[in-house]
């Protein structure tokens, strides 16, 4: 079953997803910053570099070269596990996403996904919701009041937008009859027409909400919301521990993002002149763009409104939408 | 060679994390422990390419032990080592026996395991998830029937529990904050 080139080639592509993709989730901050810069009229980081680019490089300095503080009354290794756990859950979360259609590369042909098993939808969900434990272990260990208040919001955030994600995605599943996402892929490869996004609107609409949910972003932030709990679970956190936290959310945001462009908008089929591979990316970007953009735009809501939502209006929404598929599969 | 390695890596990181759960005073030492062993468990699904069963264990495991932290939470100080009482040797006694019965079968049991034939065996190019949903609706369909039917019992009897205020809204509505501000 193990072949020594099957485990040398996934080692190589294991190691690329995560210099990559950590190097785009610090280049997502600074991004982030000039985005909501341009939406509130202001400039953003200016003086570092040209146009501000090496902002990120300072601020990578900064965050390595900081004392790493470790609260007395803290339980020392959960405290110090809890971010390495939130990054590397986003990271291992990717082992089964593809990111492009597959290639010729020398002669050999590469297939951009580290590891095809057939239940990758479900285990890239699973996984991605274990990532939840890195708050949840840094609140409840930091012997902080803000921290343990931002560890009942995760436990109680995890325990809403889970049954949401997992209802929303489950009518898509059924139309396609696989959970693999290079199925999900394939079975859209006719145009925008067979964009599953038409045949589905409503799940689309859950599982992007869930989506928000799931990284913790605005309005949904309530984790680590500053004018209410300090800053959360990552009260006490400082360098590049807290810059640890920082990188598994923006993993998990392109995470996030490119499931929503494999499952509802058409994967990586290349579309009129355009290649797959530039699809997926620009489809990626959007998603990236539309994360700032509703940060950008949108006021944040209470934990209890969060629950109301979830439970009251889009639990049961996708559930009609389950059986509403399954009349139309009928 | 690679599976036999990954076997005894998960094997011992599995064992160490629940001697951690059993042994550790620290109630949030014990919860991550074991938050970590059901992980680790899942190694060996993937290992015996059973996919849709190691993902299941770390989905449904992991919403599991969440509950557990949430009880942690409201009922202990976390950062703190719980006492133990421990009185009754005889239920110490009781256990050792047992577990040493355990374990003389565990390693007995590659003896008999060697004509243990498999009741549904693999079909090449039918998944994971088909052979589950075949076995589950024909062969065990009254079993999984009673399991739902107890889960359903189980949800009822939660919200009649819990439904001493359910015709209230869980948010605060207008009409108190108008109140309030009316107080003022």
């Amino acid at each position: 079953m193990f072949d020594t080139a099957v485990i040398i080639e996934t080692v190589v592509k294991a190691v690329i997803v995560v210099a990559v993709i950590a190097a785009l989730a610090g280049f997502a901050t600074f991004i982030e910053r000039k985005v909501l810069a341009f939406m509130q009229r202001r400039l953003g980081p200016m003086h570092v570099g040209p146009y501000g680019l090496l902002q990120l490089a300072a601020d990578g300095i900064k965050l390595f070269t900081k004392e790493d503080i470790i609260p007395q009354n803290a339980i020392k290794p959960i405290f110090m596990i809890a971010p390495v756990i939130a990054a590397t859950t986003a990271f291992v979360a990717m082992a089964a996403v593809p990111y492009f259609p597959e290639f010729t590369l020398f002669g050999y042909t590469i297939h951009p996904i580290i590891s095809d098993i057939n239940v990758a939808l479900l285990y890239v969900m699973g996984v991605a919701s274990v990532g939840i434990y890195g708050p949840l272990l840094a609140g409840m260990s930091s012997a902080n009041k803000w921290s343990l208040l931002g560890a009942a919001r995760a436990v109680v955030q995890m325990l809403s937008f889970e049954v949401v994600s997992g209802l929303s995605v489950l009518a898509p599943i059924m139309m396609i009859g696989s959970l693999s996402l290079i199925d999900i892929n394939d079975a859209q490869t006719g145009g925008i027409g067979d964009w599953l996004i038409w045949k589905q609107p409503l799940a689309f609409v859950l599982f992007a909400i869930a989506g928000f949910m799931e990284t913790n972003r605005a309005p949904f932030d309530t984790v680590e919301f500053e004018a209410e709990i300090v800053a959360g679970y990552a009260t006490e956190y400082s360098g590049m521990r807290w810059g640890l936290f920082f990188i598994g959310e923006y993993a998990n945001m392109i995470t996030i993002s490119v499931l929503v462009s494999i499952i509802f908008m058409g994967g990586y089929n290349a579309f009129w002149f355009i290649p797959g591979g530039l699809m997926m990316l620009l489809k990626v970007s959007f998603w990236i763009f539309l994360f700032l953009w509703v940060r950008a735009a949108w006021p944040h809501v209470r934990p209890d409104q969060l629950m109301w939502v979830c439970w009251k209006v889009l639990m049961p929404l996708s559930v009609v939408n389950i059986v509403i598929t399954g009349f139309a599969l009928l | 060679m690679y599976e036999v390695i990954a076997f005894y890596l998960f094997a011992a990181l599995t064992i160490a994390m629940f001697t951690i759960v059993v042994m550790s005073k620290n109630a949030l030492y014990a919860m991550s422990a074991l938050a970590g062993g059901m992980i680790f468990i899942s190694g060996f699904f993937f290992l015996l390419d059973a996919e849709f069963l190691g993902v299941v264990q770390i989905v449904v495991y992991s919403g599991a032990i969440m509950a557990l932290y949430a009880f942690g939470m409201m009922f202990f100080d976390t950062t703190r080592d719980v006492s133990e009482k421990m009185r009754s040797k005889k239920i110490a006694y009781t256990l050792f026996v047992l577990s040493a019965i355990l374990m003389v079968v565990i390693l007995s049991a590659p003896l008999v395991s060697s004509s243990v034939q498999a009741n549904f065996p693999i079909v090449e190019h039918v998944g994971n998830v088909q052979m589950i949903g075949l076995v589950l609706f024909t062969k065990y369909l009254i079993p999984f029937e009673l399991a739902a039917i107890m889960l359903l019992v189980a949800m009822i009897a939660g919200i009649v529990l819990a439904s001493k205020k359910m015709d209230e809204h869980l948010n605060i509505e207008d009409e108190e904050i108008g109140n309030v501000k009316e107080s003022r």
